[in-house]
């Protein structure tokens, strides 16, 4: 799955670094209330379904990374900030760091 | 945020409000006041809305604190305590995992509030290390208040770059045979690491193996204490 590449200035559980980024889901985390309409007085409804995205560190930070090639990052993502990765050598941000 | 931790005892006190019942244009000075004036900025908003919500009847009086008085009873020994249970006991180790909510009511930790606890387990092969790089989530309800490094903007940046290097800074070094997986807890679950029972503890009761739980091996900083050998 691909982490949509989305800039928004309001409340979002969605760690900038891993916007844009391709991982695989690891495990399915539960479904719960919408965090970023729970922040402006919303209900919350429907709830989101969460997903555990599994990445791997040395495709996310490059040969910058200090570590074993198997060491993974792994973040909840909400289902509305995931799209089919579809072609895995499809447009891909360079943060910069 | 945690700016409700520790706060002064001085919320009914009629001169913590934000006009005062006079204005000061000399520099007198009131005696007892000086705690009001130390108060952040962002604490007395906290404050300001705790109060307004239990105006408008939103919350009860005692909501808040009732909360935060189980969250600061609890400590990494509640979590130490979960730990050697499930190094002891494989079939609650397996409900641990598949459902923490449920084992740990089990052991007496009855949910606090709505937050999920998710517990990953570390093995010979695989070590976890927990952060939250949006803000500072932690399993409060489980092991009471966080470190002050887990909150520091160099840990929750560093963690999900440099695991390997924050750890050693914790003086925890692992092989490349060892795949460290950093979870970023980033959005509703909050997660605990069961760490990997130390070698020679075969026939250690449950309460010794209590004690060698550490709070950093619940983060994945660190790992459990070996047992003192035997002369």
């Amino acid at each position: 799955m691909r982490v949509l590449e989305s800039m928004v200035d309001t409340h979002h559980r969605t760690p900038g670094y891993i916007k844009g980024r391709v991982g695989r889901v690891e495990a399915l985390s539960g479904s719960f209330y919408d965090p970023e309409d729970r922040a402006y007085g919303g209900s919350g409804l429907p709830k989101r379904e969460l997903y555990l995205i599994e990445f791997g560190m040395l495709s996310l930070w490059g040969l910058r990374y200090r570590g074993g090639e198997e060491d993974k990052l792994l973040v909840d993502i909400y289902e509305h900030w995931l799209e089919p990765a579809g072609d895995p050598a499809g447009p891909r941000v360079d943060h910069g760091f | 945020m945690n700016i409700g931790w520790n706060r002064p005892a001085i919320r009914r006190d009629p001169g913590l409000t934000m006009g005062s019942d006079h204005d000061h244009p000399g520099d007198h000075h009131h005696p007892g006041t000086e705690e009001d004036i130390t108060l952040s900025q962002p604490a007395r908003r906290l404050l300001a809305m705790e109060e307004l919500l239990v105006e408008k009847g939103v919350i009860g009086a005692d909501d808040v604190r009732r909360v935060m008085d189980v969250i600061a009873a609890r400590s990494p020994v509640d979590g130490a305590r979960v730990v050697a249970r499930a190094w002891m006991d494989p079939a609650f180790k397996l409900r641990l995992l598949e459902d923490p909510r449920a084992a740990l009511a089990e052991v007496g930790y009855p949910p606090v509030s709505g937050s999920k606890l998710a517990v990953v387990e570390n093995t010979e092969r695989v070590h976890h290390l927990v952060v939250c790089s949006l803000c500072s989530c932690y399993p409060t309800s489980l092991l009471g208040p966080p470190p002050d490094w887990y909150k520091s903007f160099a840990y929750r940046s560093r963690a999900v770059v440099d695991p390997r290097g924050v750890m050693r800074e914790f003086g925890l070094e692992f092989g490349e045979g060892v795949e460290v997986r950093v979870v970023d807890s980033a959005a509703d679950l909050r997660y605990m690491v069961l760490p990997l029972r130390p070698e020679g503890t075969e026939g250690m009761a449950e309460e010794e193996l209590v004690a060698l739980v550490t709070r950093d091996s619940l983060v994945g900083v660190g790992v459990p204490n070996q047992p003192a050998v035997n002369p």
